[in-house]
């Protein structure tokens, strides 16, 4: 029988190198550790976050429900482990709060996958291949395998992922595990994230009236591209089929409503460029 | 049917008109713009009228809907053609019913000036010259090449 998917939220981390506590950090209004939580607790059948226990007291951390670290072990190991001994009949997506860029798509797609018949579920690493033990499930028979890891003073999760019986998965999107420990960092990630991603090709389709037509040479096309918006669209089309009108004497619209041209612009999307109108 | 159609065929006046007779409007106005045998100079042999339906006729609904809550008006109608077009023939055509006439008139005017800047319909006219070209899109066209922007007294977008 499958068992049960708790969550727990690591955020007991030293912070060293960012050289302030990393679950504090704020991206918008909410914190770091109220995001994630926010984020897995729909997810999951109870929700916890792992402190160590000088940090139980904490005003961040303190109205959340905590799984305590057990004495005597350091770094994100302690914490799964302390939460598969409190809860053993629990199955545990474990996240770490410092991964700005992971979404409910990231979280769905481990949960879908999950092999409850291996120890555990984890993306690859976009960067070197290897698990990523952060934003991975842990299935209850891994308990004993971790613990007589730990037992034997090997503490990296990352490790014990390449050591077990793995699922590995291809993340969504290259960048959904990247984390944050520097400020620059930091800095890096909040620009990321007010920017629009550039978005993966895509197919959408145009349609032409009047001048735009002829000068297309076609009433409509399907065409792939990575334009964000339509503004990029129009760019790339109007250098392909010389245009002869600039963007400031268009409109856009997609799927048949007027709109910004700065609107994101989605797979399937129905574009129109709408030259300088003459109706009656 | 909707308060905005386009049509393929010609515009039928009084069969439109017919759809609004209600025993409770005291008067009727309206305006039927028609194929002019000139415009700016050139002579003008036929027209060609081309049309983004399915946001123009949301568009147009829009503003029919957005004339009757200003002018109190519960019966108007708007139709305009697309395809070629022959002198004389109309383009397009405004009906609106009201209790009296002062909301009739101001609602007639208000669709067919809307409509003229805001649907997305476009006007393409072929001279006795032999030359043709979009209404309001070839001087655009210019200009962009130019770089200067400047003087779009006729420029269509509001």
């Amino acid at each position: 029988m499958t068992a049960p998917l708790y969550g727990l939220i690591l955020a007991g981390g030293r912070s060293t190198r960012m050289g302030q506590d990393k679950a504090a950090l704020k991206y918008g209004q909410r914190s770091q550790l109220e995001r994630a939580f926010a984020l897995l607790t729909p997810m999951v059948a109870r929700c916890f976050v792992s402190v160590r226990s000088d940090q139980q007291s904490e005003a961040l951390r303190s109205k959340f429900p905590q799984i305590v670290d057990a004495p005597g072990i350091e770094g994100p190991s302690a914490g799964i482990s302390s939460a598969m001994r409190s809860h053993p009949q629990a199955a545990w997506l474990v996240l770490a709060c410092d991964l700005p860029f992971v979404d409910v798509a990231t979280l769905q797609l481990l949960i879908a996958r999950r092999d409850p018949a291996r120890l555990a579920t984890a993306f690859r690493s976009s960067h070197d291949g290897l698990p990523e033990p952060l934003c991975a499930i842990y299935e209850p028979p891994a308990r004993d395998a971790l613990d007589s890891r730990l037992d034997a003073g090997r503490n990296c999760p990352r490790k014990f992922l390449i050591q077990s019986d793995t699922l590995l998965l291809d993340q969504p999107r290259a960048e959904a595990l990247d984390n944050v420990n520097t400020p620059k960092e930091l800095d890096a990630a909040l620009a990321r994230l007010a920017q629009p991603s550039p978005a993966a090709p895509r197919a959408l389709r145009v349609q032409y009236f009047a001048l735009l037509r002829e000068q297309a040479g076609r009433r409509d096309e399907s065409i792939t591209t990575s334009a964000a918006t339509p503004r990029e669209l129009f760019a790339e089309l109007a250098a392909r089929h010389s245009f002869t009108l600039a963007p400031e004497h268009l409109k856009v619209a997609v799927n048949a409503e007027f709109c910004e041209w700065s609107r994101p612009l989605n797979a399937g999307d129905q574009v129109v460029f709408i030259p300088p109108v003459a109706g009656g | 049917m909707s308060v905005f159609r386009f049509t393929a065929q010609p515009i039928e006046g009084a069969a439109l008109r017919a759809e609004l007779i209600d025993t409770h409007c005291g008067g009727f106005t309206c305006f039927e713009g028609w194929v002019r045998d000139h415009n700016e100079g050139q002579q003008v042999t036929h027209l060609e009228y081309e049309a983004f339906e399915a946001l123009g006729v949301r568009e147009g609904e829009r503003i029919v809907a957005e004339a009757c809550q200003l002018y109190g008006v519960s019966q108007a109608l708007c139709v305009h053609r697309v395809g070629d077009l022959q002198l004389r023939e109309i383009a397009v055509w405004v009906g609106v019913a009201a209790a009296h006439r002062d909301e009739a008139f101001k609602a007639c005017r208000y669709i067919i000036d809307e409509v003229k800047h805001r649907v997305p319909i476009w006007k393409k006219e072929h001279y006795v010259s032999g030359d043709s070209g979009w209404v309001n899109c070839e001087r655009c066209a210019t200009h962009a090449q130019d770089h200067s922007h400047e003087d779009h007294d006729h420029h269509a977008h509001g």
